[in-house]
């Protein structure tokens, strides 16, 4: 008797639960709803932390690289990557990791010249160092850097260093600024045009839609790759890495505007039949504000999906053409100009370090497939 | 049908009309006039200029005329076989791509069907054994697959295998082989060193393909004629083959079509890192010293390539699946 009436009220008491979160759900607002679908989306959670992370540092690049990326020595060519330590020689832990001081010596018999640790000196690893100065974009000098040695005669290469003994890991983060703003950038402007012509071609629809997306399909079915390597061939060699990097950008969206255009039609096309379009226009709302204030809204977390799944494709397709030298030229730092080095096998083969740059553009790129999936599935929140 | 597939040809055509004219484009890029460009590097290296050579390459190509004429002129000789002049190697283009497109296409179809073979074969598995263990790890491996540059996947195998096994796997040809003419023996050691190429190309593809497979067949999978045939006692493995698999084929086939682009992409790209003897690094060195006629003889083809293959999966698919048919008019 007793067990039946705990288990009534149990389900009294799950039914308010229940009935509470409904209401909940009653009342949130579009952008919470997606919020809370989205937070079910583990790997989406991730990915956008990794994607916040990886935007700080392209913004406080100056910041977080230890060096100057374009500085070089020839003594450190391809030196590996120095490694950090926290227990010494004799066999002491120390809180603070520290490195080694770093040895040549010749190979008595390949000649080859190999670094070593020279275990008499301990450089610790502080935080807050100051090093070489910089100007924080452009603006604000300053020579404090997030972590690095204090002593000046001391170096270390958290990833290895280059053919030109630069520091590997301060240029990966130099490249995130360009690699990342790149995809940024070339999404906004495929966004405009695609916004613009897939909503006229959506909302007029008959011959123009027609016209419009037949020449979608055309863009579509030609090979990207040869047309993107012909069109940034054709960008003088003499422009400023400045207007070079633009034209690459302007370039990557003439093509990557057709899948946004794909999805804003698609929209308009199912929201034009809405009931509440046509209560709307009913009322005497003026097309203008029909578009912008009813119709808009409900697709805009559409159009940030397909923005967030369009920009990996302009990371990879600007990495592409900068590796095979089309794209951005040195001494612009972008991910595809540092891969660029790895063309050389032999020089790979002793310095595997090189193809670091890779696996910063594969985390970009995955991050960003997740935290679209997750904003895509989030975007419905109705659906189940 | 017929009518389908006439109405799908005259769109090809118009297709092509229009990659033709981006083509040209290409030629007429470059700053300047490349005739000139010629003149002044033969001048550098001290040839003497043949003033009356120059002025028969100058007519030949029409450089003394408005555009559009010299659209003409290129396009006539393109239909009659002639892709134009290559300065950089001094040669007709025909006699520098056929091979090269040839090599392309075996390239690019064989990891076509690479893709499609090993993307089913998993998309079935993956739909039919859903949440195990194997379903998990492929879908893992197909993630990564869609976020790794193929030209990076092409680096590190050249990387492992230099580094552990000693061996240059770039190339279509052994050393013997290379410069030999095609004989049974060369057709073979081209198979031998196929399959880099083919694992790097289809593990993008690959991955597309099973997560669309896996998807589609998941969907008729829930459906109730297959609980009824279950429940007439129909063999498991009969009934997956009978029906579900059959429909959830149809947007595989349509897939092929966009798969296309995707492979004469990474085809591109990879073959300059595995230094293949296909289209890429003719097309890359090209476009470096600006030799455009071959240039743009190449993106005409790769784009016909392309729009060629995206007509015979929309002619197949309308075959298998006759609502498309009707539904296109």
């Amino acid at each position: 008797m007793a067990a039946e009436e705990r288990q009534e009220q149990l389900v009294v008491a799950e039914r308010a639960a229940l009935r509470e979160e409904g209401e909940r759900v009653f009342v949130a607002s579009q952008w919470q709803l997606m919020w809370w679908r989205f937070r079910k989306h583990k790997m989406a959670l991730v990915s956008g932390a990794i994607l916040i992370l990886l935007y700080s540092v392209a913004l406080f690049a100056e910041f977080v690289a230890p060096y100057d990326p374009h500085k070089y020595d020839v003594k450190f060519t391809y030196a590996p990557p120095t490694r950090l330590h926290f227990i010494d020689e004799a066999g002491r832990f120390h809180l603070r990791p520290f490195v080694y001081g770093l040895k040549q010596e010749r190979d008595p018999k390949t000649m080859k010249m190999l670094f070593a640790e020279d275990r008499t000196k301990i450089y610790p690893l502080r935080f807050f160092v100051r090093g070489a100065p910089y100007k924080l974009w452009g603006l604000f000098s300053a020579d404090r850097h997030l972590f690095g040695l204090e002593e000046k005669d001391a170096v270390f290469f958290l990833l290895g260093a280059d053919r030109m003994g630069r520091d590997l890991f301060s240029r990966i983060v130099y490249g995130t600024r360009i690699s990342m703003s790149v995809g940024l950038v070339g999404i906004g402007i495929s966004l405009v045009l695609g916004v613009l012509i897939g909503g006229v071609s959506g909302y007029y629809g008959g011959a123009i839609d027609t016209v419009i997306q037949r020449l979608i399909e055309f863009i579509r079915s030609i090979p990207t790759i040869p047309l993107w390597m012909a069109l940034s061939a054709a960008v003088p060699k003499e422009w400023s890495p400045l207007r070079v990097y633009f034209a690459i950008t302007v370039l990557l969206s003439l093509i990557g505007w057709t899948s946004m255009a794909r999805v804003v039609r698609g929209r308009f096309l199912a929201l034009r039949e809405e009931d509440f379009v046509m209560a709307a226009l009913l009322v005497g709302a003026s097309e203008l504000r029909v578009i912008l204030r009813h119709m808009v809204p409900s697709f805009l977390s559409h159009i940030i999906a397909s923005l967030t799944l369009g920009i990996p494709g302009m990371i990879l397709a600007e990495t592409s053409l900068s590796f095979l030298g089309l794209g951005l030229r040195p001494p612009v730092i972008s991910w595809g100009v540092l891969l660029q080095e790895s063309q050389n096998l032999r020089a790979v083969a002793t310095s595997p370090w090189l193809l670091l740059p890779g696996v910063a553009v594969v985390l970009a790129v995955l991050a960003f497939n997740f935290v679209g999936d997750g904003l895509r599935d989030a975007a419905d929140p109705y659906a189940r | 049908m017929l009518e389908f597939i006439v109405r799908r040809l005259g769109l090809m055509v118009l297709t092509l009309f229009a990659v033709t004219l981006v083509a040209f484009a290409v030629i007429e890029l470059p700053p300047g006039d490349y005739l000139t460009a010629y003149a002044a590097t033969l001048a550098a290296s001290g040839d003497t200029v043949d003033k009356e050579q120059l002025e028969s390459l100058k007519r030949r190509f029409g450089l003394d005329q408005p555009m559009y004429m010299r659209y003409l002129k290129w396009i006539w000789g393109v239909l009659h076989g002639d892709f134009g002049y290559s300065f950089g190697w001094n040669k007709p283009v025909s006699e520098l791509i056929w091979e090269r497109m040839a090599l392309t296409v075996a390239v690019t179809f064989s990891a076509l069907i690479f893709t499609w073979v090993v993307g089913f074969l998993i998309g079935v598995y993956s739909a039919t054994h859903q949440y195990s263990a194997g379903d998990y790890i492929f879908t893992a491996i197909s993630f990564i697959g869609l976020g790794i540059p193929e030209f990076l996947i092409a680096l590190v195998l050249m990387w492992v295998g230099y580094r552990y096994f000693n061996a240059n796997i770039g190339g279509l040809f052994s050393q013997e082989y290379q410069t030999a003419p095609w004989s049974w023996g060369k057709f073979v050691d081209m198979l031998k060193h196929l399959w880099v190429p083919l694992i790097v190309l289809g593990v993008g593809g690959t991955a597309g393909m099973i997560r669309i497979m896996r998807a589609n067949l998941l969907d008729e999978l829930r459906k109730p004629y297959v609980i009824t045939a279950r429940a007439k006692g129909l063999r498991e493995r009969h009934l997956l083959l009978k029906y579900p698999v059959r429909i959830a084929l149809n947007p595989f086939v349509s897939t092929a079509g966009w798969a296309l682009p995707g492979l004469i992409n990474g085809a591109t790209i990879i073959s300059v890192v595995l230094s293949l003897p296909t289209n890429g690094p003719l097309l890359l060195n090209a476009l470096m010293v600006q030799d455009m006629y071959l240039a743009a003889s190449f993106i005409l083809l790769l784009s016909a390539l392309t729009i060629i293959g995206t007509l015979i999966s929309d002619i197949l698919l309308a075959w298998l699946d006759p609502r498309i048919r009707y539904a296109r008019r």
